[in-house]
């Protein structure tokens, strides 16, 4: 087991290594740089900055610079937030967009394997029908068509619940982009597991439970749900990793100061820095999740348990 | 004759229907039968019969488009239409029930103990941790070796014939009355078979409970049972003592299964017939382990050094149980395998021959699958996947020849030449077994190899492929090689008998020789172990 981790880990560096390469050359081959602004530099000014920036190197010598950063944990200043570098954004940031994202994957998941469960137990009723339209709809409209719509409703209208902010750091602040982060992923969770737990029901050792009368809830938490868990479980590692490092959608709309605004404000202005490292920490969850998923895999399918 | 208050579970007008897209399909058509108590019955039927359907019906075990009509009184207790917690409370206690697959029909992601426990502490209370003790005898009771280790493994780490007895514990944890096994034994090894058997017969004896044998195969249930009811489409055909059953018949129906048998044997060639394959010890290595990151961990022998010489119109039957390397060997005759050693057909040595070498030959070597669905092309109409050879070794043919040859194939095999415009799911199996049998004759092969042709196909049905593959070889001096796990289909096949285990030969003769007096214990446990009229 423990080896198996050691392994897994290892092969992550290559994985890494691979995504900074990737997205460091696209980012400089697409046209444009930071310092282009509205209003032109001039151009001894340009070129003070990019000396200043490194920029007027080689574009090999400044993959290799920043590779030798990145390896030291160093991922540079950022271009447009010029107080900061971009460790302290991210540092700033992602107890923000973690803290949003757990509430919003725990209701993701919970919520949606119990309607899941309940749709596929009742498979073809008016329940049934009524939980896979909705999560159709869940999975169809985008979270900046509900973000403004829950703001409109519980905000605007009723007064119940701010419009955005982080406030206090109280739940009531949390609720509204909690339910705009949580609703697609678990429209997603409850069609997975409606699908799985369908098949888990007509398997042959479900038959067996039922012909030695073990009371229906055994039959379905004990049995059925466990196997019906295993589809479930492998999707928990991208949505995790896209839910815990920030939306940039939900965070704009609601003004929370998570890292999810950093990777598109990055990529607009060209913000090299800021870009490559919200890349990395993204693929770095990524990893780390997927890694998660395995062990957890191992634990509920003894089949695939890691020697 | 037993005293009617014998009787245990009585079925009156039992009536299973299934609603299905097309209107309701019924399955049992009100078929009367009883169980009586400490008895062995055996309730046969081709598939499509209606016989399992008939104890799910009764268990309540139906599918959900399923329904259930009659009358099943366990003890005076009307099991149909009764609340599913007085059901639960006989299901798994009084009665329990093994089934078929002994693999999927455990939870793979418990221990075999966790799952023996479970009807224990649901029935009779207490906790998992006293209900272990309780596995512990039950496992040592069927026979799993050193119980308290196994108790903790999963069902994927033991193996069919284990699985199955894993099932049995759980099926008398609660000393049942009745036992109902369906097709306890059809997937698994004929030694491993006569196991369960023998097992189920002892426990029987020992508990006093009533068995209800499922079953398609006769030789099993003319060795076990005591009673026999016979089912067709729904009906029950026949019922009465099992040696009333065997020795008097009354219904069609049930002379013609007894009749199914395979009968009748291949006298052998002479020695001067010509050697039209010859194979000198022929080896097949597989990589064990292995992948992109690991190195291969080793090899596994799947054939070892098997010597074999088939002549001229003559048919050597491969005996062996899974895991022996027969069908591994079919294939390593035909190179479809790499092999080593030397293989000659019609006298030129093909070993080592490339698929481009072997291509003009293909045409005189043939190969005949188990699965007749799995080996037809669902997309291709029969036409096309019977004349698709033609098109490699005849590329000269017009299209109006290749539709004859269709026609003429498909006449010899007994099947309507129509048949050709439709698709394989339009076919039941015995027809979808000819029509790859047309496929191999279309090209006037010299040797076909038979790899068990015949055992997903119901007896009355195998009985017909088998007169047609002996009519063929007739006809056009063919050459067979029959891979089978079924000695009476092998005994009624072939004049040669080759038995193989672990990749090895073990014995070998003439089939009447071999039959009458095997010399190797595992031949004579092999015999002794096929309840088939040998």
């Amino acid at each position: 087991m423990l080896s198996f981790v050691f392994r897994r880990l290892a092969s992550a560096v290559p994985t890494l290594f691979i995504v900074v390469t990737i997205s460091f050359f696209l980012m400089r081959f697409a046209p444009g740089g930071p310092f282009n602004l509205e209003r032109p530099l001039s151009p001894q000014t340009m070129a003070n900055l990019n000396k200043a920036y490194g920029l007027d190197l080689p574009l090999w010598q400044q993959y290799l610079r920043y590779l030798g950063n990145v390896v030291r944990g160093d991922f540079g200043p950022s271009y447009i937030y010029r107080d900061n570098t971009v460790d302290q954004l991210i540092g700033m940031g992602l107890p923000y967009s973690i803290e949003l994202g757990l509430w919003a994957l725990g209701v993701a998941l919970v919520g949606g394997v119990a309607a899941g469960t309940f749709a596929a137990l009742r498979q073809n009723s008016f329940l049934d029908v009524a939980i896979m339209t909705l999560s159709t709809v869940g999975v169809t409209v985008p979270n900046f068509v509900v973000g403004p719509v829950l703001t409109l409703v519980f905000a605007v209208t009723l007064s119940w619940l701010p419009a955005g902010g982080w406030g206090d750091g109280s739940l009531r602040y949390l609720i509204l982009p909690m339910i705009a982060l949580a609703l697609p992923q678990l429209a997603v969770f409850a069609r997975l597991t409606r699908g799985a737990m369908i098949e888990a029901l007509h398997t042959d050792h479900i038959r067996t439970a039922r012909a030695y009368g073990l009371p229906a809830r055994t039959v379905v938490v004990t049995h059925a749900m466990r196997a019906a868990m295993l589809p479930v479980v492998s999707y928990l590692a991208p949505c995790a990793a896209a839910l815990l490092t920030g939306s940039a959608v939900i965070e704009t709309l609601f003004t929370i100061p998570g890292v999810g605004r950093f990777f598109v404000l990055g990529a607009i202005n060209r913000d090299y820095t800021l870009v490559m490292g919200t890349v990395v920490l993204i693929a770095v969850f990524v990893i780390v999740f997927n890694l998660v998923v395995d062990i957890l895999y191992g634990l509920l399918d003894p089949r695939v348990r890691h020697e | 004759m037993p005293e009617p208050k014998d009787i245990i579970l009585d079925v009156r007008d039992l009536k299973v229907t299934f609603d299905t897209p097309d209107g309701p399909v019924e399955a049992v058509k009100g078929i009367d039968l009883d169980v009586r108590a400490g008895e062995t019955l055996a309730v046969v039927g081709e598939s499509g019969s209606g016989k399992s359907q008939t104890m799910m019906g009764i268990m309540g075990l139906l599918a959900a488009n399923g329904r259930v009509t009659g009358r099943a009184a366990y003890r005076g207790q009307d099991l149909i239409g009764l609340p599913i917690k007085a059901l639960n409370a006989v299901r798994g206690a009084k009665i329990t029930m093994i089934f078929q697959e002994p693999m999927s029909s455990l939870d793979p992601l418990y221990t075999i103990g966790r799952q023996i426990c479970e009807p224990i502490v649901h029935h009779r209370g207490g906790s998992f941790r006293q209900a272990r003790t309780r596995v512990l005898e039950l496992l040592e009771l069927v026979g799993i070796p050193d119980p308290k280790r196994r108790i903790d493994s999963y069902p994927h780490e033991l193996s069919g014939g284990q699985r199955q007895r894993v099932m049995i514990a759980m099926a008398l944890a609660n000393d049942p009355d009745i036992l109902i096994a369906d097709e306890p034994t059809t997937a698994l090894d004929v030694t491993i078979q006569a196991q369960i058997l023998d097992l189920l017969q002892s426990l029987q004896t020992r508990f006093g409970m009533a068995v209800v044998l499922i079953t398609h195969d006769l030789g099993v249930v003319r060795h076990v049972a005591d009673r026999v009811v016979v089912m067709r489409r729904g009906e029950v055909v026949e019922q009465g003592l099992t040696t009333d059953i065997f020795e008097r018949p009354q219904a069609d129906y049930t002379k013609m299964l007894l009749d199914a048998e395979p009968r009748g044997e291949k006298p052998p060639v002479p020695t001067s017939a010509p050697i039209l394959l010859d194979g000198q010890s022929v080896s097949v290595d597989y990589a064990t382990g292995g992948g992109l990151f690991y190195k291969r961990s080793g090899t596994f022998r799947a054939v070892d050094k098997v010597s074999i010489r088939l002549r001229q119109g003559q048919t050597i039957g491969v005996v062996g149980e899974s895991g022996s390397g027969k069908s591994t060997l079919g294939r390593a005759l035909l190179q479809l395998v790499p092999a080593s050693g030397v293989i000659r057909f019609d006298g030129q040595d093909i070993s080592g021959f490339d698929r481009k070498a072997m291509r003009p030959l293909r045409r005189e070597m043939q190969l005949v699958f188990q699965d007749p669905f799995g080996s037809l092309s669902p997309r291709q109409t029969v036409g096309e996947i019977i004349t698709e050879g033609l098109y490699v070794h005849e590329p000269e043919l017009s299209r109006a020849d290749r539709d004859k040859r269709a026609i003429e194939a498909l006449k010899e095999v007994g099947l309507d030449p129509q048949a050709r415009n439709r698709y394989p799911h339009e076919f039941s199996g015995g027809q979808r077994q000819r029509i790859a049998i047309a496929r191999a004759m279309i090209l006037k092969p010299r040797l076909v190899i038979l790899d068990e042709p015949t055992s997903a196909l119901d007896r009355s049905v195998q009985g017909q492929v088998i007169d047609l593959l002996r009519s063929l070889q007739d006809a056009h001096g063919l050459s067979y090689v029959f891979i089978s796990h079924d000695l009476a289909v092998i005994k009624a096949m072939a004049d040669y008998v080759i038995v193989m285990k672990d990749g090895v030969i073990v014995e070998e003769g003439e089939t009447e020789t071999l039959f009458a007096a095997p010399r190797q214990a595992y031949t004579q446990t092999l015999l002794s172990a096929a309840y088939t009229a040998v």
